[in-house]
């Protein structure tokens, strides 16, 4: 037997599961993703004990989480609990099933950053190069200070509008408003958000994702077994990643090279075009990125990420829908997996007011450093 | 020495020391790689744009345009007292650094739009650290 001789030519979510949202005191990042993965376990029709790969993301301790679970996987490993790194996670649990050493893939996520009071700026935040001797002297820090300060370019270069960031922001509240796992689901209004208060000028409160504790987890196995699973599978079409993690913080183009390459990748792979996807998951960790990937991906073009999203774009029944589970700004802020489980689900259908209807194919677009996009697709090709 | 100066300093580390050391002086020096040329706004042996090793300190003119701006409300820092702006200042000589606009009346961000050409200027924040904060260019000051 080679290395490669139970190679796989496809991959299928069959589990998800996800915790509520909100403040848990009572749970750690750890205890959250052991209820998500339970939950995953129980929606795929399996055993934890079934589980023979384990990705753990922002999990404070993968070996209480093994010990917890008692499960005995082949492969044990865990990703820093950075947004970024989702796509990234779950390329790496799609390689092994591809390569055909695992069959049964968890990727497991846990965030208790509400009741650990994790901060998005200040001291601890020490990406890349000197911060501290650079950046730190005169304030400057915070993911959302990068987007503000990104956003000024792209108002500068393009003319977008502060309205067209409220076009998001609200956009993402409807369908917020339509789950009822969702955080903030108080209707919102134009006059809402110019009202909200300023964090970092020009990007105001509704401009922020929210801080939660939560988990999600997904299970995934090879295309060939997925039917036998208790849930209808989703499959993975394409995945792809690449980083501009070299140009730093505040890149020149808002990531434009990087997200362009991924689209092209990921379209290949799926054999799905732009035209053919029914709802998009754009990370959304502030309302100017989801521009930015807009743009990147190539659903509109350069510089016209703020006019496409007016008049109700990324709403359901609008000509793209976005985010259908309220996204990071109005369901929760879970990096990225929220909008994972989201997809699923659509894709399986039955999600009542929310569901995009008859969806076939839903595309994940994650900008920044590490520009991400996922294709899930109800068909294996 | 400054006791009540409360924002963060910067730790000041052997790599780091010459662009301290010259802003007390009033100079804007950065590192400048020996082979191909490129200013480098960290401080590391290592060039990012041709991968060779070895740098030297360069003077640059101080002069420069506002690259992006913003004005924090929400405070990560001590020290700070109500808003305050940051900006990102490319050098005519091509980088950028982060920085503060300073001698504008109130400090937000219509006073200070990008393309607004700017000049360094050094604020004495401790008896170790001077800070490179940038001013409006067509303004005079006593400096």
């Amino acid at each position: 037997m080679s290395l490669t001789s139970n190679r796989k030519d496809s991959v299928a979510v069959v589990g998800v599961g996800t915790t509520k949202w909100g403040a848990m005191p009572e749970h750690d990042a750890t205890s959250l993703g052991i209820w998500a993965l339970r939950d995953a376990a129980e929606d795929a029709g399996i055993d934890l004990q079934d589980i023979d790969g384990l990705i753990c993301q922002r999990i404070t301790d993968y070996q209480k989480f093994v010990q917890i679970t008692n499960i005995s996987p082949r492969l044990v490993t865990a990703t820093p609990g950075a947004g970024r790194m989702t796509g990234g996670t779950i390329q790496m649990a799609v390689q092994a099933i591809l390569s055909g050493m695992l069959n049964t893939v968890a990727v497991v996520y846990g965030n208790d950053g509400r009741s650990a009071g994790a901060k998005y700026g200040g001291k601890g935040d020490t990406y890349g190069t000197g911060a501290d001797q650079m950046w730190f002297p005169y304030g400057m820090t915070s993911p959302g200070a990068v987007h503000s300060m990104l956003f000024q370019r792209h108002a500068n270069l393009y003319g977008t509008k502060i309205e067209q960031l409220g076009e998001v922001s609200m956009a993402f509240r409807k369908h917020a408003m339509l789950n009822p796992n969702a955080v903030m689901r108080k209707p919102m209004t134009m006059d809402d958000y110019l009202a909200s208060r300023y964090i970092c000028e020009p990007l105001r409160l509704l401009d922020y994702c929210l801080i939660n504790d939560g988990g999600v987890a997904m299970i995934l196995t090879a295309g060939d077994r997925a039917k036998n699973f208790k849930q209808p599978p989703v499959y993975v079409r394409g995945l792809a990643q690449v980083s501009r993690l070299a140009q730093g913080e505040l890149p020149d183009d808002f990531g434009f090279a990087a997200m362009q390459r991924v689209s092209g990748i990921v379209h290949e792979m799926a054999e799905v075009g732009r035209d053919e996807v029914d709802g998009l998951m754009i990370y959304d960790n502030f309302t100017p990125i989801v521009l930015f990937a807009l743009e990147g991906f190539g659903y509109c073009p350069k510089g016209e990420g703020g006019r496409f999203v007016e008049g109700g774009a990324l709403q359901l029944g609008g000509r793209l829908p976005t985010n259908t589970n309220g996204g990071h700004l109005s369901e929760s802020y879970m990096q990225g997996w929220n909008l994972q489980a989201e997809a699923v689900r659509q894709l399986r259908g039955g999600m009542g007011e929310r569901q995009i209807p008859d969806a076939q194919v839903i595309q994940y677009l994650q900008g920044g450093p590490l520009s991400a996009s996922i294709i899930y697709a109800k068909e294996p090709a | 020495m400054n006791l009540s100066y409360a924002k963060p300093l910067p730790p000041i580390t052997q790599q780091s020391r010459p662009f301290w050391d010259a802003a007390r002086e009033r100079r804007l020096l950065l590192p400048h790689c020996d082979h191909c040329g490129t200013f480098h706004t960290y401080f590391e042996p290592w060039c990012s744009h041709c991968g060779l090793e070895g740098v030297h300190w360069e003077e640059l003119s101080g002069r420069g345009h506002i690259w992006t701006n913003c004005r924090f409300h929400k405070h990560y820092f001590p020290g700070f007292d109500g808003p305050y702006n940051v900006a990102m200042v490319e050098l005519e000589e091509g980088p950028r650094v982060m920085t503060n606009i300073v001698g504008i009346q109130n400090g937000t961000l219509d006073e200070m739009p990008i393309g607004m050409a700017v000049q360094a200027v050094f604020e004495d924040v401790t008896d170790q650290v001077t800070l490179v904060k940038f001013r409006p260019a067509n303004i005079k000051t006593a400096e």
